[in-house]
This record gives structure tokens, C-alpha cells and sequence, in this order.
């Protein structure tokens, strides 16, 4: 359900970037004759993808069915809380939609103050109700994330088969527990900042307010607070995934186990004292910027570990290049390009020319786009056949990758170049100069958009299809517990507990 | 470095039939030669797009920063192309890690896999190698932040305030100013009717001696907007109750564009910010042509601000 969820809005926000990309093919106004209008697709865009797309599949889709068939447990620790936690979702979502039609900025529908929300933008500058819509939406969402994240915390501590010590765990699962945690500390942060945005924008109090003496660079430390952890968020799931992908069709347990584990309760951990980087300009202190460099910069340690372990895990494999192994390869380089031009940003000094240029947002992307995405797709070419009993055919899925990976690269790639000569991000129009690169781009989402079609067309033919999956289709390389059980499990899988036996990692 | 990891790598996890030494490391070696030769290509074009980078302005097809003219400018753009090519070696080094192991290591070539799961040396080297490049990065890169944000005995300062959706620019009475003025973008049809760049052309522009150190004040009158002149290695957020200040000093004459860069509402593309560059004597000379200009115009500006 999390997964069809994803999947309808995944649609949405694609069709906001495609009008964005049709809008950026050639300077000038075309198709959005208010200027606004853009600005809300751009802020539309981005929250329904980081919170209705990204999280819902990751967190809620393969997280909520693979965490608990991976520890040998019958189901999540409370399914209720699960329940209210997906039914919050559509809710927000509702919401979000809703906002988009009422009124903002004066005079146009739609919240267009980025998907950062920040004040004075998102205070004065749209008075209509708006953002009001929006704060209400993602207040559900947080509220269904922190119960979401209540429910992995128990469940993985507390229900893991006799005999899977933690240091046994599959990495999906110690992926999913850092992510729980990091919900569990920053969205409590984002429900705060944003309610205190709230009651700003409607009760006449003055937290971001600087003519009643509040400070509007104050919302933007609790915003990044919460921030900068969810960009966490939402790829550490990606890294269990592809761990699992990599490993089982290389027929080789994965390389360096507690390093891959502990990289990621790194990351977590680091990801929470690095927020200001995403304030370089805001005009922030000497020494503040230097210590936000710093801890920024530690960063790529982890992330390097498991970049090459994912390699050292190939090495002296004996691989097999099925649909989903290729995404997770296609997902290794690509999360390799997006990471080195995140230590290219994490210099303040650097960041001083690229800082709201297009090189930010070929970076996220090439981080959430190609990584996350990437792991989404990866699982479900990998997980498809469990949780359907029935086959995507081999060859749609590494069609349907190609296609994406070259229309990603297209897409994102030039915008390293339209960044570095200065074009900054969220412009509906732009100079004349920039406008080669910027149909390039356009190019590649039409490329990307056409790979869709093709997956659709796989889960088409899988469920038209005669043939089912078999209870372990991948071979001996898959060998977490969920393999054990038929295609699809059975409701309340594990009657009996699984004994885990054998040695650690 | 990286090569040093690569060949540890290949030392260090060979194949179960061992026949590691000779022919990992020739085939490393002819791999490493290609990648040499792809990164030679790889500058040229470099160098030729560099030669395409507009000064002050953006040029089609650019692919690299514009050309710097000031001193902290030079410094971020030469940072920049050195930094750039680090990470190219760490992605391209990545990719070549993906290949072999495609190549070497799918069913076909390697029916039977290894059992290694643990390498404790090599561990530690892919720890303490990127933190050592990252230590390599930060020592320029400090360096740099402190020339930006420490600000230098200012010859001239001017007060830049971003608006919903202009710049106004504030010369101080004591430097031989005492005005202030809007600078609007002009239309399309104005800027190509004065053959100046669309969507980068004022009304009004910035004007500013060549020679002398500027601290710019930035600051916002009703949202956060964002001041910056890449050529000049500039960016400073406006933001409404706070007085940020950042510094310039550029010998060349010339038109410096730049644009708004913080998300302001619905004409962000359209406020960008134009500053001229003259000699100091045209600088004397245009200070008081501009006096009298936008004296008319001052009483009228004070009234507007102190509304907002």
C-alpha cells in the first residue's frame, strides 16, 4: 500500500518537474504566465517527492514489509499504529493537494516559497491560506513518520528471531533503525519550527519576525535541524537496500559487515552537527563556518567506507547482472558522483560561487534522483517477485535502467555546468547564455519520463502473465530469511520463530 | 594515493587462484594509462571551456566558473579546477573499480565466488586515505573563508537592499554620496535595444572605482534576497533585520552581472544586479552627475523605504 501510495505520487510530482522542464527549454516565459505558478511547482515538486514519494517507499513500503520478514518476526511490534501511521499519509497528502488551489501570494494559487518554507517568504509574502494547508500536511506526515519510527525502534529491538544478535542483523534492518531514530530526533524539531511559523502567519506572535525582534535566520537552524538529517532519512534505507542487492548477486556475504553498519550509525550520527552548511551565506560567523566545515567534510569518511565495500563485496564475486543488480551498480556510481560534489560544496569558500546555483541541485539530485530513486527501483526489481508471487520478465527491468540511467545523466548532468557559470536555482527564466545546457536537460527528463512507461509495462505483464515466482527466484547469493518463505508470505509469516545458528559476521 | 589504494586493493583481495601479482598490476597499469589519457582529453576541454567563460556575464555552453577578477575570486576559481579534479580521479576511480569487477568478476569468469568478507588493512586504508585527502582540501579551503569573511579596512562602502523584486543601492554622505537609487532589470526589448545581455541589464547600475577596497552592506527590506556577483567570488544573503557585509576589490574595469539568488516570490528571476567598474577619476565625475540625478529622486526613495 505504501508502495502504490508512492507510486501515485511519485506521478504527481513528476508531472510538476516535466512542466518545469517544458517551462526551462528555452528562456522566456511559455507556459507559465505567472511567474508564481512556477515557484509553487518547483515547492510542490519538492515536497511531495522528499515526502510522499521518497519516505513513504522506502520507509513505509520496503522497511514496513522487509524488516520484520528479515528478523524473523511475525509483523511489526503494533500493526494498529502502522495502520493510522499509513492512513495519516493520504491525509496529508489531501492537504498538500488542497493547497495548491487556494490562495498564496497575492493574487495566485499555491504556496511558492521552496520546499525550506523560510520566513519572511512564507510569512509576508503569502498571506492566503495557502501554507496554511501545507504546515497542517506536514505536521500529519511527521506525525505518521514519528509513529512509523516508534514502531521500527520496537520492533527491531525487541523482535529479532532467538538467536539474531544485533551483530547479525541484515543491514536493511540496521538501516531502518538508524533512520527510525534520526525521524524520532528531527521531525519533533520540524513540527516545532513549522508551528511556530503557524502562529506567525495567524496568532500575531513574532518568533521570525525581526521588526517585533524575532530573527528569521532562526527558522532557518531549526529548519536545517530537521533537514539535513532527512536527507538521511531518505537515502540510509537505499544503502540497506542495495547492500542486500549487491551481496546476494554476487553470491558473496557482504564485505566489511560492521564497518557497512557502523558507517551508517555514523552518518546518522554526524548528520545531525552538520545543518548550517546549508547557511554559508546567510552571513553566519568566521568560526561558525569553519566548524561547519569541518564536520561536514567527516561526512564523506563513512560514506567512502561503503562505497567501497559495496566494490569489496563485488570483488571476487560471481555476479550475475539481473535487473536489479544493475540499478544497485547504476546506483554505487551515480551516489559516487552526487557524494564528491558534496565535498566540493561542503567548502564554505566554494559554496561562496555555487551556494543556490543549479550545481546544488544537480547535486541533490544526483544524491536523491539517481540514489535513492535508484535504490527504490533496485528493490523493487529485487523485491517484486516476493511480494507479488509473480515475475517482471529479466529484460523490461534493464531496459527500463538504461533508459533511466541515461536520461538522469542527461538531465542532471549539465546542470553542474549552468551552476558553475551562475545560474541560480528556482528561476522560471533565464539569460540567454544559459540556454544550451537547458534544453540539454529538458532532453533527458523527456528520456527518464518515457523509462516509466516501460515500467509500468513490466508490472503489466507480470500480472497478465501465467507464470509465478518462486519462493527464492535469485538462487543460493539470497540468503536473508525472507527467501525462505512462499512468494508472496503468508499473513503473520513465522508461526514458528526461525533459529538463527552459526558464527557472527 | 588513489593509485597506491588500487593496487593495495588488487594485492589484497585476489582471486581464489591466486595468480594475483603480474597480471592485476599490468592490467591496472594499461587501465590507469587509458584513464591518463581520457583525463588529458578531459582538460582540453577544461581549458577550452575556460576560454568560452564570460567575463561578468555568463557565455553559451559554459561549463566552468566565469572568469574571476578579484583576488578571493582567483583564489575560490583556482581552488575550484584543483578540487574538481580530485573528485574526478575519485569518481573515475570508482568507475574503474566497477569495471574490473564487471569484467573479472560475473558468473562467466568467475563461476565459483570467494568467501572474503573481511580485510582489516584494507579497511583501515579506504578510512584514513579520503581523510587524509579531505584534511588536503580543507587547509586551502580555510584559508579561503577567511579571506572572504574577514573584512578589510573599507576605501568605500555601499548599502545594496534587495526588494520585492529590485535592488537600491545607498552611497554615504561622507564618501561624497548622500543618495540612494532603484536599479530595475530592463525588459528584453530595452536590454537588446542598449545591446546589453537580457535578464541581466538595470536601469540603474552599480557604479564602483576599479582600485579600491568595497565593503558592500546587504540587506533585506521585506524578504530574504541574495546578493551575488560571481565574478567577483560574492554571495551574501539580504536579509530583513540583519546588516550582512562582504568585500570586493577588482582592478579591471567592466560590466559585472549577477542575480538574485535567494527563492523571493514571484519576479526572483527578474532582480539582478549590475555593477560597473570605472576608473576612480570617471568614478569622481559620475558621484556627482549622480548627486544631482537622483537628488529629485531621494526624498521619494526614503519615503518608500520607511514604509516597508
Amino acid at each position: 500500500m505504501y508502495l502504490i501510495f508512492a507510486i501515485t505520487a511519485g506521478l504527481v510530482g513528476g508531472f510538476l518537474s516535466i512542466a518545469m522542464r517544458l517551462e526551462l527549454q528555452e528562456p522566456g516565459l511559455q507556459y507559465f504566465t505567472n511567474p508564481q505558478t512556477y515557484n509553487v511547482f518547483v515547492t510542490g515538486h519538492g515536497l511531495i517527492m522528499v515526502f510522499f514519494v521518497v519516505m513513504p517507499a522506502v520507509i513505509g513500503g520496503y522497511g514496513n514489509w522487509f524488516v520484520p520478514l528479515m528478523i524473523g518476526a511475525p509483523d511489526m511490534a503494533f500493526p494498529r499504529m502502522n495502520n493510522i501511521s499509513f492512513w495519516l499519509l493520504p491525509a496529508a497528502l489531501g492537504l498538500l493537494l488542497i493547497s495548491l488551489f487556494v490562495e498564496g501570494a497575492p493574487g495566485s494559487n499555491g504556496f511558492g516559497g521552496g520546499w525550506t518554507v523560510y520566513p519572511p517568504l512564507s510569512t509576508m509574502g503569502h498571506p492566503g491560506p495557502a501554507l496554511d494547508f501545507g504546515i497542517l500536511s506536514l505536521h500529519l506526515a511527521g506525525a505518521s513518520s514519528i509513529l512509523g519510527a516508534i514502531n521500527f525502534i520496537t520492533t527491531i529491538l525487541n523482535m529479532r528471531a532467538p538467536g539474531m544478535t544485533m551483530h547479525k542483523m541484515p543491514l536493511l534492518a540496521w538501516a531502518l533503525l538508524v533512520t527510525a531514530f534520526l525521524l524520532l530526533l528531527s521531525l519533533p524539531v520540524l513540527a516545532g519550527a513549522i508551528t511556530m511559523l503557524l502562529t506567525d502567519r495567524n496568532f500575531g506572535t513574532a518568533f521570525f519576525d525581526p521588526a517585533n525582534g524575532g530573527d528569521p535566520i532562526l527558522y532557518q537552524h531549526l529548519f536545517w535541524f530537521f533537514g539535513h538529517p532527512e536527507v538521511y532519512i531518505m537515502i540510509l534505507p537505499g544503502f540497506g537496500i542495495v547492500s542486500h542487492i549487491i551481496s546476494t548477486f554476487s553470491k558473496k556475504p557482504i564485505f566489511g559487515y560492521l564497518g557497512m553498519a557502523y558507517a551508517m550509525v555514523a552518518i546518522g550520527a554526524v548528520g545531525f552537527i552538520v545543518w548550517a552548511h546549508h547557511m554559508y551565506t546567510a552571513g553566519l560567523a568566521l568560526n561558525t563556518q569553519r566548524y561547519f566545515v569541518f564536520a561536514t567534510m567527516v561526512i564523506a569518511v563513512p560514506t567512502g567506507v561503503k562505497i567501497f565495500s559495496w566494490i569489496a563485496t563485488m570483488w571476487g564475486g560471481s555476479l550475475r547482472f539481473t535487473a536489479a543488480m544493475q540499478w544497485a551498480i547504476g546506483f554505487i556510481f551515480l551516489f559516487t558522483v552526487g557524494g564528491v560534489t558534496g565535498v566540493v560544496l561542503s567548502n564554505a569558500g566554494l559554496d561562496r560561487n555555487l551556494h543556490n546555483t543549479y550545481y546544488v541541485v544537480a547535486h541533490f539530485h544526483y544524491v536523491l534522483s539517481l540514489g535513492a530513486v535508484f535504490s527504490i527501483f533496485a528493490g523493487f526489481y529485487y523485491w517484486f517477485p516476493k511480494m507479488s508471487g509473480r515475475i517482471i520478465p529479466e529484460s523490461i527491468g534493464i531496459l527500463h535502467f538504461w533508459i533511466s540511467f541515461i536520461g538522469a545523466n542527461v538531465l542532471f548532468f549539465p546542470m553542474h555546468f549552468t551552476g558553475l557559470s551562475g545560474m541560480p536555482r528556482h528561476y522560471v527564466d533565464y539569460p540567454d547564455a544559459f540556454a544550451g545546457w537547458n534544453r540539454i536537460s529538458s532532453y533527458g527528463s523527456y528520456i527518464f519520463a518515457a523509462g516509466l512507461l516501460v515500467f509500468f509495462y513490466g508490472i503489466l505483464r507480470a500480472y497478465l502473465s501465467p507464470v509465478r515466482a518462486a519462493d527464492n527466484p535469485w538462487g543460493v547469493g539470497a540468503t536473508t530469511l525472507e527467501w525462505t518463505l512462499t512468494s508472496p508470505p503468508p499473513h503473520h509469516q513465522f508461526e514458528t520463530l526461525p533459529r538463527i545458528a552459526g558464527g557472527s559476521h | 594515493m588513489i593509485a597506491a589504494l588500487g593496487l593495495l586493493g588488487m594485492r589484497r583481495l585476489p582471486r581464489l587462484d591466486g595468480d594475483l601479482s603480474i597480471m592485476t598490476r599490468s592490467i591496472i597499469g594499461a587501465a590507469l594509462s587509458k584513464f591518463g589519457a581520457a583525463l588529458a582529453v578531459l582538460f582540453t576541454v577544461g581549458f577550452a571551456s575556460a576560454a568560452l567563460a564570460g567575463t561578468g556575464q555568463p557565455s553559451p555552453w559554459q561549463m566552468n566558473m566565469q572568469v574571476p577578477v578579484t583576488e578571493s575570486a582567483e583564489f575560490l576559481g583556482a581552488m575550484h579546477n584543483g578540487v574538481n579534479i580530485v573528485i574526478a580521479l575519485i569518481s573515475a576511480f570508482v568507475l574503474l573499480l566497477l569495471i574490473i569487477v564487471v569484467v573479472r568478476f560475473n558468473e562467466k569468469a568467475n563461476p565459483v565466488p570467494s568467501k572474503t568478507t573481511h580485510h582489516t588493512g584494507l579497511e583501515i586504508a579506504w578510512t584514513l586515505i579520503p581523510a587524509l585527502i579531505l584534511v588536503g582540501i580543507a587547509i586551502p579551503s580555510f584559508r579561503l573563508l577567511t579571506m572572504q569573511v574577514q573584512l578589510p579596512k573599507a576605501d568605500i562602502t555601499v548599502k545594496a537592499v534587495g526588494h520585492q523584486w529590485y535592488w537600491s543601492y545607498e552611497y554615504p554622505e561622507d564618501q561624497g554620496g548622500g543618495f540612494t537609487f532603484d536599479s530595475y532589470m530592463l525588459s528584453r526589448e530595452d536590454a537588446a535595444k542598449a545591446n546589453q545581455p537580457a535578464l541581466l541589464a538595470v536601469d540603474n547600475e552599480l557604479v564602483l572605482p576599479a582600485g579600491k577596497t568595497v565593503v558592500v552592506q546587504v540587506v533585506g527590506a521585506d524578504v530574504i534576497h541574495n546578493f551575488a556577483v560571481p565574478s567577483f567570488g560574492i554571495r551574501m544573503d539580504a536579509v530583513p533585520g540583519r546588516l550582512n557585509q562582504t568585500w570586493f576589490k577588482t582592478d579591471r574595469e567592466g560590466m559585472y552581472y549577477g542575480q538574485c539568488s535567494r527563492l523571493c516570490g514571484a519576479n526572483h528571476a527578474y532582480m539582478p544586479i549590475a555593477v560597473r567598474i570605472v576608473s576612480p577619476d570617471a568614478y569622481a565625475s559620475w558621484l556627482t552627475e549622480a548627486k544631482k540625478k537622483f537628488a529629485s529622486l531621494d526624498q521619494q526613495n526614503l519615503a518608500i523605504a520607511s514604509n516597508e
